[in-house]
């Protein structure tokens, strides 16, 4: 095919027919006012289009328009071996890819009956590193928060700090983001001489960072007055929208999967499960979701702590430990249906799988991202809120297009 | 509660003893609910009280290919409270023809928000029509796309937009 010819014929009415909009020019009312934000605007995220309709200052409704990330995860997953579909899970939510693996893993693990079995270093690492990606990805979500309501000094100095946690899971895995580190039934490689130390040193460093974040941002009157009491989501609404995650904790809900389902090793350690109650504004607006979160990190720090006490104690590394040594020659699971669900930085990650146990493809795959139903309560969120807020509160949901999308 | 006991707890309260049927090797506990039975027993689940289901984690359309001419759409629940798990499964008529829609099942948007954008994605990619639901658009996939992407015997149109779609 020759690379000069123009494929694609531009015509306006293409974009009225593959992405209509719910309120077309002729059916709204005289004082109202369509304003169609994204799909490529820096506060939307990523590409979501967010169709509002306006009465003067206030939203009336809003049309959540997605799909333009959409890479066909599950079509992909129905023609792919389990261990192959990792790089595809890694590429959903890519600012935590590490849980999203953990989650598969998990989940695959448990179809073939070896969870459980696994010794008990590879385990360590696993919360280790899905917990150093809990970090990165509270800093993400902290740190392009304040910088949509218009600080700009807070993300710069979480996009330092969230460096140094991707430059040391590169080095363990020789990728920044997108890391295919957790396989079934082991780990890429053990971790590399040294990180341990390194990933200390980085812990005590980063507590008083931190304590900083709180000082700086959390507790700022600035951001307090432009956050509290904006955007409140009743503990009702929440369930009800299936919500989960920090988002769910902020309504005041001590809900954490690591601690409901306590998988892994989670039973092993020791934190809590920090929650909003409303010390600013009212429990569950745009204020509760930042201190959720930046009151998670603390807890995250206290996990990775114990990790480290771990694999530098009574499951440090041996001449001849192999990360390698569990991988199953053949992923074959019998004929089953599972639901495996986990803990994400941003809420409930769960896989449905139907396997057929002819194959070691799946039959089924469907994933349960945490950003699409948490999105999903947007709309709900954003009517009677003037249009000013509207940014403030789509920052504070957190959430990735590439989880929403697939 | 195990589910057997809710199993027991269901078909006491909704009259459905004998209908209810369980799925082996599944993970959370499953059961096979008769189309017709389907959004009294999603009722009694969220609002009776020991069971009280208050959410909805996912709900999947799955397509068990042109042989069987079946397809199921699964609803994972979970309950916070008492923090137990339970699977629902409904059987419905697979038309023969890829580009056409499924008869209707009751939407669950009524009973859990939740439902709401999980079935536009089941209607978007497997064309699982439901009925009394307050917007069935598609969702992830442009609204002048053909055909439904997740059915086994699914083909993609030639062009879109004047773009070749097979290479």
């Amino acid at each position: 095919m020759p690379t000069d010819a123009i494929q694609y014929q531009y015509n306006p009415a293409h974009l009225q027919n593959s992405s209509p909009g719910k309120y077309p020019a002729g059916a709204i009312g005289s004082d109202q006012m369509v304003i169609n934000i994204g799909p490529q605007h820096p506060s939307t995220h990523g590409v979501l289009r967010l169709e509002v309709l306006l009465e003067g200052e206030q939203v009336v409704d809003l049309v959540p328009h997605l799909g333009f990330l959409h890479r066909c995860f599950e079509k992909h997953a129905e023609a792919l071996p389990y261990n192959q579909i990792i790089p595809y899970v890694d590429r959903m939510d890519y600012v935590s890819a590490m849980n999203s693996e953990h989650a598969f893993v998990m989940g695959v693990e448990r179809m073939i009956g070896i969870e459980g079995t696994l010794p008990k270093r590879i385990e360590y690492i696993r919360v280790l590193v899905a917990e150093l990606n809990r970090l990165a990805n509270h800093f993400i979500a902290v740190g392009t928060y304040a910088m949509d309501i218009g600080a700009f000094t807070p993300f710069l100095w979480m996009m330092r700090d969230r460096e140094h946690i991707l430059r040391m899971l590169e080095w363990l895995s020789g990728a920044r983001l997108l890391y295919n580190y957790i396989w079934i039934g082991g780990l890429f490689y053990d971790l590399p001489p040294g990180f341990e130390e390194k990933c200390r040193s980085f812990i005590r460093y980063l507590l008083p960072k931190l304590k900083e974040l709180d000082d700086l941002l959390i507790n700022n009157t600035i951001f307090v007055e432009r956050t509290a009491g904006v955007g409140h989501l009743p503990l009702s609404t929440a369930i009800d929208f299936g919500v989960t995650g920090p988002m769910l904790r902020a309504s005041g809900l001590r809900y954490d999967l690591r601690k409901v389902d306590g998988y892994s090793i989670y039973p092993e350690l020791e934190f809590e499960i920090p929650i909003g109650k409303g010390l600013k504004g009212s429990p569950g607006d745009c204020w509760d979701r930042n201190y959720v979160r930046a009151a998670e990190c603390f807890q995250s720090a206290r996990i990775i702590d114990q990790c480290l006490d771990a694999l530098m104690g009574p499951y440090a590394r041996t001449r001849d430990f192999d990360p390698q040594a569990m991988l199953p020659k053949k992923i074959r699971p019998k004929a089953q249906e599972l639901y495996v669900r986990a803990e994400n930085p941003k809420g409930e990650l769960g896989y449905y799988f139907v396997a057929d146990g002819k194959s070691d493809i799946p039959f089924r795959c469907k994933a349960r991202g945490c950003s699409f139903s948490n999105l999903s309560v947007l709309s709900t969120l954003a009517k009677g809120a003037l249009v000013a807020d509207l940014v403030a509160i789509v920052g504070s949901l957190d959430f990735v297009m590439g989880e929403v999308d697939r | 509660m195990t589910g057997a006991e809710i199993k027991l707890r269901l078909e006491e309260l909704c009259k459905v003893q004998g209908l209810l049927e369980d799925v082996p090797d599944t993970n959370p506990f499953t059961l096979k609910v008769p189309k017709e039975h389907y959004l009294a027993v999603c009722q009694a689940l969220k609002h009776s009280e020991g069971l009280y289901f208050d959410q909805l984690a996912c709900l999947s359309g799955v397509d068990l290919g042109p042989e069987s001419g079946l397809m199921e759409v699964v609803v994972h629940l979970s309950s916070i409270p008492y923090a137990h798990q339970l699977a629902l499964k409904v059987r419905l008529a697979r038309p023969a023809d890829p580009q056409e829609e499924t008869e209707a099942i009751p939407s669950l948007s009524g009973i859990w928000r939740a439902a709401d954008w999980h079935e536009r994605e089941a209607y978007d990619l497997l064309g699982i029509r439901f009925e009394n639901h307050p917007d069935l658009r598609r969702i992830l996939l442009p609204a002048d796309w053909i055909g439904f992407p997740l059915r086994k015997d699914y083909r993609e149109q030639e062009q879109y937009h004047g773009i070749k779609v097979i290479y």
